[in-house]
């Protein structure tokens, strides 16, 4: 008998939170996403579809869901905001169900609304797969993030990880600070006061006091770009005082590593020349997204690892 | 005796070398000396580690020698890699003064097979109404009624003020009987059974009541097997408040839940119960960030008349020895949830430190207690095999890997199993 494993197999199974995946679901994906990465041919969905509904702009995001349902043979139905219904005023809930009524196997949904799933994930029978929501969560990249993390060290148990820069407004930093802690790492905060949120639980330190004994420096991008050409901070000041210079770089310990959602602000959170160093992975992070949306959509498509 | 070519975790890094044990004790880490007069044991095949330390065990001796008695307990406990036990005090008769205590000392020191410090009761035959004379039970190895909450916050103040003058731990079954009904855990299963369920309040409730106790008297206040989410937030906030409170979690609540219980089947039933998967995120959790100190079996052997009433009927607890270590190792370590030097430390140095324990530590000069672990072979749990009396386990049937092949106490070997000193890795 195989007690934790049989458990809600009938169960939609929605990606909007890692906060409701249970550590060893999340140990699973990202062991899953590094055996594709070495090689393991992924399950093939022929015959599956999936919509990417994207009400805010992305990149690597986008891009990387379609690069994954590629590599499952899942077949991408069309859909844009712009061309779409929604310009009609056609709600989201609606805009969904008629998705699914049409045969949709699963939505991936990025929404500027923070927790736009909730009322989804309740009525909707198709799994709802969270490309980002507002200033919420983007539980995919923190999956990537950890994939990252876990390649590199083989265990979370016991890292020190810093993360830096605009806490408050980044909905990457929650969801890494809660996880991360749940998966056994301490973790501490480095930001300006006026971009420190209290609510996340994180200690909050200098960077320059931890660099030495971190493992991992996940540096957050600097969301708002007046916050920093106004009275806050210059570019220079912002970058001399919190972000990753060249000098900083030298004081951190063998082994460490550095990471960033991308897209970088070139030298404000990081120094340009430092983008592509030894010790970043700020690449790595987006190859290892297309795995750990592969394990993701494999979940949601029902199929086995 | 030599282990040669032992491999340990000095801290988080392995070591490699050969054990030199003498009179009990380890004399040499790195023996590279003349062999003859010793007997030689090639540890190269297997991972070494310090004898586990169990801090919560139920040998059911005297009184319950149809589940359980002290030597086959102590025989399970050896095969399970333990070599230090520490028994609760629910016999018949109860540890409750000097001469059933002196009693208990001598059955352990007649039969046991590993080490075995019982506990002592905190009231009289565990009623929860009179306190015993502590001072004169101060060799116990720690003071609890295990089993049972102490219900008077008035009793586990004074308890807890004698223990602290005597500086020995109050040990705490938390469970606040007024909220105390039914045999599972008050949620999903027993709202799908129609059976009535025990709340995560009723521990938690005790919890806070106790820590607030422990910051006044000063006493080092232990929880047992914690299960529930508010538990471990309220030990969390008492830790950072700087009370002396420590804790620990069982193998099968780090492990199952109420959803894995299949049915109304006695061998998931345990107190506390196991709750719900929110629940075991918690412990989890609270293991990893330090909340809990360590783990502890809760082995609660019951015969298998006794457990074939069903659930309702049938008494509390489950067998922990014999599966314990392999099924954390398969579970946790083997995903790579947990590092195998941390699950080693949470079950042989975090016990003994909280205790202020002599032993779980592979040092020189340090007492001889060890254990050679086989981390590649797979192997069924079969209960017919157990040495304990009690086959109650819900582990039956699983595959896991992370057996002991042989336990060590004091130098002498007191458990050999499917030891294999020819198929040495190449």
């Amino acid at each position: 008998m195989n007690t934790t494993q049989s458990k809600s197999v009938q169960e939609t199974k929605h990606f909007v939170s890692l906060e409701s995946l249970s550590l060893e679901e999340i140990m699973g994906m990202i062991e899953e996403s590094l055996r594709y990465k070495q090689g393991d041919l992924p399950p093939l969905f022929n015959g599956k579809t999936v919509a990417n509904l994207f009400f805010e702009n992305s990149t690597r995001t986008k891009n990387s869901f379609q690069m994954a349902e590629r590599h499952l043979s899942i077949q991408e139905i069309p859909f844009d905001v712009t061309t779409s219904s929604v310009t009609k005023g056609e709600t989201l809930y609606d805009t969904c169900k008629t998705l699914e009524a049409i045969g949709v196997n699963a939505l991936v949904i990025r929404h500027p609304e923070a927790g736009y799933y909730h009322e989804l994930v309740e009525k909707l029978n198709i799994p709802v797969l969270n490309g980002g929501d507002g200033s919420g969560e983007h539980p995919s990249q923190s999956l990537l993030d950890l994939v990252t993390i876990f390649e590199e060290f083989k265990t979370f148990q016991g890292l020190n990880v810093a993360i830096c820069g605009d806490l408050v407004h980044s909905r990457v930093a929650r969801s890494n600070a809660s996880v991360l802690k749940r998966l056994g790492a301490n973790v501490v905060g480095c930001s300006p006061e006026s971009w420190w949120d209290d609510s996340m639980g994180l200690e909050r330190k200098e960077l320059d006091d931890v660099l030495a004994t971190c493992d991992v420096i996940m540096l957050l991008r600097v969301q708002h770009e007046r916050h920093i050409m106004g009275d806050i901070f210059s570019k220079e000041e912002y970058h001399e005082r919190y972000g990753l210079t060249v000098e900083r770089v030298a004081k951190m310990k063998d082994g460490a590593i550095i990471m960033h959602p991308a897209p970088v602000n070139r030298d404000v959170e990081i120094a340009g020349c430092l983008i592509e160093h030894d010790k970043s992975r700020i690449f790595p992070q987006m190859t290892n997204g297309v795995y750990a949306r592969m394990a993701i959509l494999n979940r949601a498509l029902g199929g086995q690892s | 005796m030599i282990l040669q070519h032992a491999t340990w975790y000095d801290g988080e890094t392995k070591r490699t070398g050969n054990i030199l044990i003498q009179d009990g004790f380890i004399q040499s880490l790195d023996y590279k000396g003349d062999q003859g007069g010793h007997e030689v044991i090639d540890a190269a095949n297997y991972l070494v580690a310090p004898g586990l330390v169990d801090v919560h065990v139920h040998l059911r001796e005297p009184g319950g020698e149809a589940k359980e008695t002290i030597q086959s307990g102590t025989k399970a406990a050896a095969a399970g890699g333990f070599t230090t036990v520490c028994a609760m005090p629910n016999t018949r008769p109860v540890p409750d003064d000097r001469k059933t205590m002196d009693d208990l000392l001598s059955r352990i020191d007649q039969d046991a097979r590993v080490r075995v410090l019982p506990y002592a009761a905190i009231t009289k035959r565990q009623l929860g109404q009179e306190q015993v004379d502590m001072a004169s039970l101060s060799d116990a190895f720690a003071f609890t009624d295990d089993g049972v909450g102490v219900q008077s916050a008035a009793m586990m103040r004074a308890a807890m003020r004698e223990a602290k003058r005597l500086n020995k731990a109050v040990v705490a079954h938390c469970e606040d009987n007024t909220l105390k009904a039914g045999s599972v855990h008050e949620g999903k299963f027993s709202a799908a059974h129609g059976i009535q369920g025990i709340p995560s309040l009723a521990e938690s409730i005790h919890i806070a009541r106790d820590v607030l106790i422990a910051e006044e008297t000063g006493c080092h206040y232990h929880v047992c097997h914690v299960s529930s989410r508010q538990s471990v937030r309220v030990i969390r906030d008492a830790k950072r408040a700087g009370i002396h409170v420590t804790a620990e979690v069982t193998p099968h609540h780090l492990v199952l839940s109420e959803d894995d219980i299949p049915g109304l089947d006695a061998n998931f039933k345990m107190n506390p119960p196991l709750r719900s998967e929110d629940d075991r995120q918690a412990l989890i959790e609270g293991l990893f960030d330090g909340t809990i100190d360590l783990i502890a079996t809760d082995h609660a052997p019951h015969t298998a008349e006794e457990k074939a009433q069903g659930m309702e009927r049938a008494p509390f607890g489950i067998t922990g020895f014999e599966t314990a270590f392999p099924l954390l190792y398969t579970r946790f370590v083997k995903t790579r949830m947990m590092k195998e030097n941390e699950l080693i430390e949470w079950m042989t140095k975090r016990p003994c430190d909280v205790f202020d324990l002599p032993y779980g530590v592979i040092e020189e000069n340090a007492a001889a207690d060890l254990v050679l672990i086989d981390t590649e072979t797979e192997r069924l749990v079969d209960p017919v095999t157990f040495y304990s009396k009690g086959k109650n386990t819900p582990f039956a049937g699983e595959t896991l890997v992370g057996w002991p092949v042989m336990t060590i106490v004091g130098g002498k070997i007191v458990y050999k199993g499917r030891f294999d000193e020819t198929n040495i890795m190449a």
